[in-house]
């Protein structure tokens, strides 16, 4: 896990590029002027507001990202199907359920990113991460953290938990190297 | 036209998506998994109607047309969160979940 970059006058690589690509987008054109304008607010913006946010961890595998997030709209599409599938057979068959999923991640940028993969992946919504910042004391520093999930049609616990585990958790370890 | 043809299977399947979202609000028994209805299909079916509307814009205007895009992407980030919201604001009240749910203990009290 690294978390300050390697330039100073580009604390957030990967934000200063979504900056660039959204500015053109909204405006809809690649013309000069836009490009400088883009570029001027994608390096300025990131300078003025990273000292007010909690560092997070980089992206350092940009290509395993990249395939990791197709992957992700892959399992999107498929889990819609299947719970389109779900919603319009019988409520009664469902088996809906509780699983907590210990995690490996430690910080919250990767959590919060796997939290939103398994709430749009299938059937299953992430419901809160355990333990609640609030209720740890002092002495214990690094907890053992839970993601509770609730799940629609549950089959076997301990699948899902390996299934979420591999699929989803091991490519964030590997992009954010922590 | 065949992108006319194109835009309607968009449309139609972007359509049906959203309905079964919303019929699995409607079906559902309990508000857990009520929500699995809203966070998931309804994504896609706004991803497609979406689409379907920047390849119509795109060849009925001059230049392509690629906000839908910027659109879809905050979807995708901003539904999970609010599903999020929703589900943390029920455990936190207790709701009561479907008879036969596993795993209630799980639930840690706050």
């Amino acid at each position: 896990m690294r978390l300050k970059a390697k330039l100073s006058w580009l604390p957030t690589p990967f934000r200063s590029l979504l900056l660039f690509v959204v500015w053109l987008l909204l405006n809809n054109s690649i013309s000069v002027g836009h490009l400088i304008l883009a570029t001027i607010l994608a390096i300025l913006i990131p300078l003025l507001t990273f000292r007010f946010r909690e560092p997070q961890p980089l992206i350092l595998k940009p290509g395993l990202a990249l395939r990791h997030f197709l992957l992700v709209l892959y399992d999107i599409v498929t889990a819609n199907v299947q719970v389109a599938i779900l919603i319009l057979g019988s409520s009664k068959k469902l088996r809906p359920a509780f699983v907590k999923v210990p995690l490996d991640l430690s910080h919250e940028m990767p959590i919060t990113i796997l939290a939103s993969t398994v709430s749009l992946t299938p059937g299953t919504v992430s419901a809160e991460i355990y333990p609640i910042p609030e209720s740890i004391t002092e002495d214990d520093k690094e907890p053992q953290k839970y993601l509770l999930i609730h799940v629609l049609d549950l089959e076997d616990e301990e699948a899902l938990i390996k299934m979420i585990k591999q699929r989803y958790e091991a490519p964030l370890k590997e992009i954010f190297q922590c | 036209m065949i992108f006319e043809w194109f835009v309607s299977v968009l449309l139609l399947i972007g359509g049906a998506f959203i309905l079964i979202g919303s019929i699995g609000l409607n079906k559902m028994p309990d508000f857990f998994m009520r929500l699995h209805g809203p966070t998931k299909a309804t994504t896609l079916g706004m991803a497609a109607v979406l689409i379907a509307a920047m390849v119509y814009f795109s060849f009925t205007q001059n230049g392509i047309s690629v906000k839908e895009i910027l659109i879809s992407v905050f979807l995708l980030i901003t539904a999970p969160i609010s599903g999020y919201m929703l589900i943390k604001a029920a455990i936190h009240h207790k709701l009561e979940a479907k008879k036969g749910t596993k795993g209630l203990d799980n639930i840690e009290d706050d």
